[in-house]
Formats: C-alpha cells, sequence, structure tokens
C-alpha cells in the first residue's frame, strides 16, 4: 500500500526544547492509524504539521503527496479533522453547520445522510449549544467528512464521552476504513487503538518508541502469555514437579508462563489428575495499554534515574 | 474572494445573531430605549425656563412690578417669589442654597422711589443695585438668568435717559436650513454612537473568544479566507445598521417630532461605518491574547471615542486640546458626515468626511486582514 502520509526525520523546536525529535513513520492509505501517547509527548504538535497548522524545523513530511505547510490550502479540500473539544457556532443547527461546510467546500454531499453516518438525524435540528458532548463530536465528525476526505485525523475524538457514545463514533471510523479512507487517529484510549487500529505508533518525549501493528507491539514489548489458576500451594508444587516448569504461587494463586498454546492443555490435564482442590483459572496476555504503560514508565524511568545520576 | 464563502458565513452570522436574545436586544430595543432617554432628557432644551426667586424689598411697588413683566417677556426666566416677612436679603443666599434654588434676585428698597426720582429730575442721581445669585455650577442657567436681569436693567437704564433702541434682537433662529431641537443634533450622534459600538464589541468578543475555543482554528481548515470571514461579518453590521438607524431615526420623529433629512446621502454613512469599526473590531480582537484583554483593548478604543466623538456633544464646546484629539478620533468623521447630510446639507464636507472615513477603514482592514490569525502559534 501507498504511504498516505510520510514522515521523515521531523522535528520540531521551540528554542531549545525538542517537542518532536526526529520522527520517522508512514501510514498506509485505507488504513487507521493510531498515533499514541502521554500529554506532552509530541502528539498534538506532529498532527498540527500533519495537518499545515504548524511548520517544522526539520525532516521531510507528505500528507496525500502534499507538503502540508507550503500547499496547505490544497491540503486541506483533500482531508478532514475534528480537534479536540470540538466547538461550532453556538446558535446553529447541525444540519445548517453541514450546509455551511458544504458550501464553503463545494461538495454536493446530502447533509440527511451525513448525520445518518454519524448517528444524529434526530438532532439535526437542535442548536449546537444544546447539544451533550458525544453529540457534539459526532457533529465534528459529519464535519470531518463533509468534504468527503481522503484522510480524517481525528484528535482525541471520544475524550468525555459515555460508552455508548465512544462505540458508535468507533462505529463510524470503522465504515470510513471499510470505505477506503485513511484514519489518522490521537487517542488516550488505549483499548480504542487496539480495537481500530492497523498500525499504531506510540511516541515519547518527541521520539517514537514501538511502532507496527497492536499485536506486532504486544508481542515485541509485552510479556508471555498466562495461566492463572485459584488453587493451594499444594497443587502449585504438584504442577511444578509433575510438568518440569515454572510455577509461582502467592496469596491462593498460582501463576504460569505458557511457552505455546499447548502449554495450557497440559496443565489443564496434571490439574485434574492431581485430584487436588483448584476453584477457576484463566489466561491472560498483556494489552496494549500494560505495553504501553510499561514503555513510558519505563522510559520516564530511565530519565528520571539518569537525570538523577552525577 | 469567493461570495459563495461569504454568503454562506453571512448566513452563519446573520444566523447566529438572530438566535441571540442579547444581541436582538441591543440590536434592536436598545436604539429606541437610547433615543427614548436622551430625547426625553434633552428634548426640552432650550424652550425650559430659567426659575428665579425673587425677593422684593420694595414692597411691590408699580416700578418693581414692571421690572418683573420685562423679565417674563423675555421667555428666558420664571419668576418665583420669597416671602419678606420670612426672609431677609442677608440671610437670602443659604435661604436658596437649604431650598435648592440656582438662581435668586433681591430687589432692594427704595427701587421705585429712587427710578422715578431720576426720571423726574436727571441730575438726581441714586443708582440702585440689584443682587443677583447664581450657582456656578450650573453655569448655563446663571449665565441665562444674569443676562435676562442685565438685559431689563439696560432697557430701564436706556428707558429713563430718554434714548431710544437702534440696535434690537430679533428672535433667535438655528443654524442650519430649519429650526432644530437638540433631538436632531442627537439622532446623528447616537446613530454613530450605534454604527460604533454595536460591532467593535462584537467583533473584539468574537475574534478572541473564537480563537481561545478553537472555533477559528477549526476554520482555518476549510477555504474560507480570513478577507472572507471579514467581509461577511462587515457585510452583516451593514445591514444591521442600516436597521438599527431606521428605528433611531423613526423613534425620534415619531416620539420627539425630530427633523433630520433622510437622504440617499445618509446611505454611504451606513456602509463604511459599519466597515471601518467591524475590521477595527477584528484589528483590535487580533492583537488580543486573551478575551480577557480583548475587552480591556476593546473597551480603551471604544469609550474615548464614544465621548469625545460628538455624539452626546458638539465637539466644539471643547477646550482647543481636546478638540484636537477629536479630530484624530475615526468616529468624528462618521458623525460629524451624518451631521454634514443629515442636518446641514454640506455636502462638500460630507465627502471630506467620507473620504478620510474610507482611508480610514482602507487601512484597518487591509491591517485586520494581515494581523488576523486563525490560531495562537
Amino acid at each position: 500500500m501507498a504511504g498516505a502520509i510520510e514522515v521523515h526525520g521531523l522535528v520540531k523546536r521551540y528554542g531549545a526544547l525538542a517537542a518532536v525529535d526526529g520522527i520517522d513513520f508512514t501510514v498506509p492509505a485505507g488504513s487507521v492509524f493510531a498515533f499514541l501517547g502521554p500529554n506532552g509527548a509530541g502528539k498534538t504538535t506532529t498532527v498540527e504539521i500533519l495537518e499545515g497548522l504548524r511548520g517544522r524545523t526539520e525532516g521531510t513530511v507528505s500528507v496525500l503527496g502534499l507538503d502540508p505547510w507550503t500547499q496547505g490550502d490544497e491540503l486541506h479540500r483533500k482531508i478532514g479533522v475534528i480537534p479536540q473539544d470540538f466547538h461550532f457556532f453556538e446558535k446553529i443547527t447541525p444540519l445548517e453547520a453541514i450546509h455551511y461546510y458544504r458550501s464553503l467546500f463545494h461538495t454536493r454531499v446530502d447533509p440527511q445522510e451525513l448525520l445518518r453516518v454519524v448517528e444524529l438525524s434526530d438532532k439535526a435540528n437542535a442548536r449546537f449549544d444544546t447539544l451533550s458532548g458525544g453529540q457534539k463530536q459526532k457533529l465534528g465528525l459529519a464535519l470531518a467528512l463533509t468534504n468527503d476526505p481522503e484522510i480524517c485525523f481525528l484528535d482525541e475524538p471520544t475524550t468525555g464521552l459515555d460508552p455508548h457514545a465512544r462505540r458508535s463514533i468507533w462505529e463510524v471510523i470503522r465504515t470510513q476504513k471499510r470505505e477506503g479512507r485513511t484514519v489518522f487517529l490521537t487517542t488516550h484510549y488505549l483499548e480504542e487503538a487496539e480495537i481500530l487500529a492497523d498500525q499504531v505508533a506510540i511516541i515519547n518525549h518527541g521520539k517514537i518508541i514501538a511502532s507496527g501493528t497492536p499485536s506486532e507491539i504486544i508481542r515485541v514489548h509485552g510479556q508471555t502469555e498466562r495461566m492463572r489458576i485459584e488453587g493451594s500451594p499444594e497443587l502449585a508444587r504438584y504442577l511444578a514437579e509433575k510438568l518440569g516448569i515454572a510455577v509461582a504461587a502467592t496469596d491462593g494463586h498460582i501463576e504460569i508462563e505458557l511457552a505455546g498454546k499447548r502449554d495450557a492443555l497440559r496443565i489443564l490435564s496434571a490439574i485434574d489428575a492431581s485430584g487436588l482442590p483448584w476453584e477457576s483459572f484463566s489466561t491472560r496476555q498483556d494489552t496494549l495499554e500494560d505495553v504501553f504503560v510499561r514503555l513510558v514508565g519505563a522510559m520516564d524511568e530511565g530519565a528520571l534515574q539518569s537525570g538523577g545520576s552525577p | 474572494m469567493n461570495f459563495r464563502h461569504i454568503g454562506a458565513d453571512y448566513r452563519i452570522v446573520a444566523r447566529s445573531y438572530l438566535r441571540n436574545p442579547v444581541a436582538l436586544f441591543f440590536s434592536l430595543i436598545f436604539p429606541i430605549i437610547l433615543i427614548g432617554l436622551f430625547g426625553a432628557i434633552f428634548s426640552a432644551t432650550g424652550s425650559a425656563k430659567v426659575t428665579v426667586v425673587v425677593l422684593n424689598e420694595d414692597h411691590n411697588s408699580f416700578v418693581s412690578q414692571e421690572f418683573f413683566s420685562e423679565l417674563n417677556n423675555t421667555s428666558i426666566v420664571s419668576l418665583q417669589f420669597a416671602n419678606p416677612a420670612t426672609v431677609s436679603p442677608t440671610d437670602f443666599a443659604s435661604w436658596l442654597g437649604q431650598n435648592s434654588q440656582p438662581v435668586g434676585l433681591v430687589i432692594p428698597a427704595g427701587f421705585e422711589a429712587n427710578y422715578t426720582a431720576y426720571l423726574q429730575n436727571h441730575s438726581n442721581l441714586h443708582p440702585v443695585s440689584l443682587v443677583l445669585y447664581t450657582n456656578p455650577e450650573d453655569a448655563a442657567d446663571s449665565g441665562a438668568a444674569t443676562g435676562a436681569v442685565q438685559g431689563v436693567a439696560n432697557g430701564f437704564n436706556l428707558y429713563g435717559a430718554g434714548g431710544q433702541a437702534v440696535v434690537t434682537l430679533a428672535p433667535p433662529r438655528n443654524v442650519g436650513s430649519q429650526i432644530y431641537t437638540y433631538i436632531d443634533y442627537l439622532i446623528p450622534g447616537l446613530v454613530g454612537f450605534s454604527i460604533l459600538t454595536s460591532p467593535m464589541f462584537s467583533m473584539v468578543n468574537i475574534t478572541s473568544e473564537y480563537r481561545k475555543n478553537g472555533l477559528l482554528r477549526q476554520l482555518s481548515l476549510t477555504p474560507l479566507t480570513r478577507a472572507e470571514w471579514l467581509v461577511s461579518r462587515i457585510a452583516w453590521y451593514i445591514m444591521l445598521t442600516f436597521v438599527t438607524a431606521g428605528i433611531m431615526i423613526g423613534a425620534g420623529v415619531f416620539l420627539f417630532n425630530a427633523h433630520v433629512q433622510i437622504t440617499l446621502g445618509l446611505v454611504p454613512w451606513l456602509v463604511v461605518g459599519p466597515f471601518l469599526f467591524v475590521a477595527l473590531g477584528m484589528l483590535a480582537g487580533s492583537v488580543a491574547r486573551t478575551p480577557e484583554s480583548a475587552a480591556v483593548i476593546g473597551n480603551i478604543i471604544t469609550f474615548p471615542m464614544m465621548f469625545l466623538s460628538g455624539t452626546f456633544f458638539a465637539v466644539s464646546l471643547f477646550p482647543p486640546w481636546l478638540q484636537t484629539v477629536a479630530h484624530v478620533l475615526p468616529l468624528y468623521y462618521v458623525i460629524d458626515g451624518m451631521n454634514q447630510v443629515m442636518l446641514f446639507q454640506n455636502s462638500s464636507r460630507a465627502f471630506f468626511d467620507f473620504v478620510v472615513v474610507l482611508a480610514i477603514s482602507l487601512v484597518f482592514f487591509v491591517a485586520a486582514v494581515r494581523l488576523f490569525k486563525w490560531r495562537d502559534e
């Protein structure tokens, strides 16, 4: 797949501070790309550079083959953007807002259809200041789609929304992907990125510290899959002797690392054969959130340690 | 400049405005209140008489009654009489103060006797001193009363000396082609006031507020240009100015029988005025970093113009240095231009004012478009 967005050696400095410090990534066309990072990591700066709202210090950036900074006007006709905490004219209705954008972009999109896509048809004639947070974000999403964009930049589109509203926005994002659009998503919700994204990049202190598909990142940076059994220390000792593997037992819980899927079957057979009492079992693998916390935490800890050393 | 963009943005501005009760109040109701208020205060100016309290120590003599009759004929003063039995000449000043009377006149005892003695024998001259008490804080009433009393006294002196009046004063007439009252002069000023305040406060506010909440950033990602954004607002405020001016002039005419010329010559002012102050408002909002500082900047620009441009008081009443200040304020030329059109029909002066306002407007427009930023850097 061709890169809808290509970033090489991107640097953005504010005086001595490097908000973005030499990052590279490519977003394939038609994919959902999640750009993750803690507050102040350089996410918003990077996104604004990609949107043509901010210049760069060094590096090359190509969005749909255009330089966002020098060809911003042309680029803005091809992208849709929903910013964090979307605002609009308070007394204007969603229907009027879409008509407004339609006139500005000279498109023939059907406003009612667009409102149906974002599940806002019932609020078509409600004024913006009467909409809930989720409904406002949905309107932002609808406006971002008014010009039939090739890339949608969604900056924390579900922050502060209730679970139902979040899921309806997820569905819109999936629809965009199905229709071949590229979605560049920044979010604080790691679960959201794991569910929606084809590719993920994690940025911290202006540098990308991990990238790939969610499963690749978990595989490379996460811990091995583990089985957890509620059972006695006797059962733990039995399993260790019987299977010849490392078994950890704490507070009535037994935890065993699984080298492969068949290990789980061997453990269950051994438990059954032991005749010892047990309550329940489960297997658990690291989530993207576990990996994120570990990577960002380790980096910050390292930075603290190196900063604190003489 | 894309007129489709301007039209779309204009519709948004219009809907936002028309759905805002506060904005509607200030556009449609406040002008009537303003005209009503100032009209009620000032419409009687020029016809109201100055009350003069008289202490007649000459015991209602014929000559003193004649003097009062002549004072009444001036149509400047209205006489009230203090009771000489309860007020003495020495206490009269404090009595006036206690009774909130700004002007008092004492006719001394012997007024008739001395005057008639002089009429009978001109060598028998014993001048009589009338004592007039005035309030320095009320210069207008004090001046009018002094002039009236002095004028009647001069008439008595002339008659007593056997002279004839050679130079007399015809009934006063007003400047311009018609007889104008204060409300007539006030209407162009208040229309100018409205042209200044509505766009200025609104543009300063929305420019900083929309930048703060990210709406301008959002619009920067559309094909709408800064110039189009500004032009659509100018177009809206021009429309609004026509409505507001119509309401104000209508209220002045129907409520206070104002006499102002409503001609096509007024149209350029109702166009260039909002053009000027929308651009200035956007410029002020652009240099402000926060909505709070924008409000301060807006007030610093607006308030001196509001009071020093001839809105409520004629600039000619100001001391010379303040008149110089007034002449650098753009609103001065807007109001002066409308005065020339609506009252004096002085087209050459109106044209000069128009050129000045247009030139300032163009400078502000270009500066606003250049300095206006969709978002904070």
